[in-house]
């Protein structure tokens, strides 16, 4: 799945543009809990699903390398975190969905979970 | 880079600061990036750093974080002068938390920062100091087997 692919799924608005809209989304998360992206992320290419639109969401996605962060419910962060994550090349999206249907759209679509446990492959290493 | 030829670094954390929050561990993030060290150990640094600076943000008036490199490990020291933690047994349980509702609502204080710096670290050292501060230490080998 690419992340043209979740815009399209999700009927997303961009927010901030990808280098490229072919890139590549492996895996998805969702949480509005920081400390929970922490512990559950654990493959590469991981699409963040969150309601959450504090500065903390894009350090977290730029430690962790996420792929991506979609905002659910319609909301938009501030000026603060789109220029936040411009300068760290980090995409961001949003959808009126709310986040049991962007998941369960996603999943249906065939994007695995980030768990660790989960298709081995992708894991980092 | 050999165990006697190590790199330091110290970074300032301030207290209660959200705006600034988590720029210790994207400093130390980025240093680790330089070294050539395998994604999987600086991604693990770079969990712990970010859960002990928010530890020190969310609890403390004021800390630092230091990172030190070694030929043999990630050594990560995170100490704060803050009320310290009255019951560590308990602060190690996945859930548990005394973060203010405030703290909550901005995604924090689920009770998961020090159960995740302990999956992540191969050591985790805690000295804490009723209404004076608290030391966590957490140290990732790099080397396995005594190589």
């Amino acid at each position: 799945m690419t992340l043209a692919d979740v815009v399209r799924l999700l009927e997303a608005e961009v927010l901030v543009a990808p280098a490229d809209e072919s890139i590549k989304v492996a895996a998805g998360g969702a949480a509005d809990l920081i400390s929970d992206v922490l512990a559950f992320v654990a493959k590469k290419n991981t699409l963040l699903i969150t309601g959450l639109t504090n500065p903390q969401v894009v350090t977290t996605a730029d430690l962790l390398d996420l792929t991506g962060i979609i905002f659910v419910r319609g909301k938009k962060p501030g000026q603060d975190v789109l220029k936040m994550a411009q300068q760290r090349g980090l995409p961001l999206l949003r959808t009126h969905l709310h986040m049991y249907e962007a998941c369960g759209i996603l999943y249906k679509a065939g994007l695995r979970s980030s768990r660790a446990d989960q298709d081995d492959d992708n894991d980092f290493d | 880079m050999t165990s006697t030829n190590s790199y330091d670094l110290s970074l300032p954390v301030k207290g209660r600061c959200f705006v600034t929050a988590g720029q210790a561990a994207s400093k130390i993030k980025r240093t680790l990036e330089t070294f050539n060290l395998p994604p999987k150990l600086v991604r693990c640094a770079a969990i712990c750093a970010y859960e002990a600076e928010m530890n020190i943000v969310t609890h403390a008036c004021r800390g630092q974080v230091g990172l030190r490199v070694t030929e043999k490990a990630i050594r990560i020291v995170a100490e704060d002068e803050g009320p310290g933690i009255q019951d560590v047994d308990l602060a190690m349980k996945e859930g548990y938390s005394t973060a203010s509702q405030e703290i909550r609502e901005m995604g924090f204080g689920a009770g998961m920062g020090l159960p995740n710096i302990k999956r992540c670290a191969d050591e985790l050292i805690i000295d804490t100091y009723p209404n004076k501060g608290t030391r966590v230490e957490i140290i990732i080998h790099l080397q396995t087997n005594g190589g």
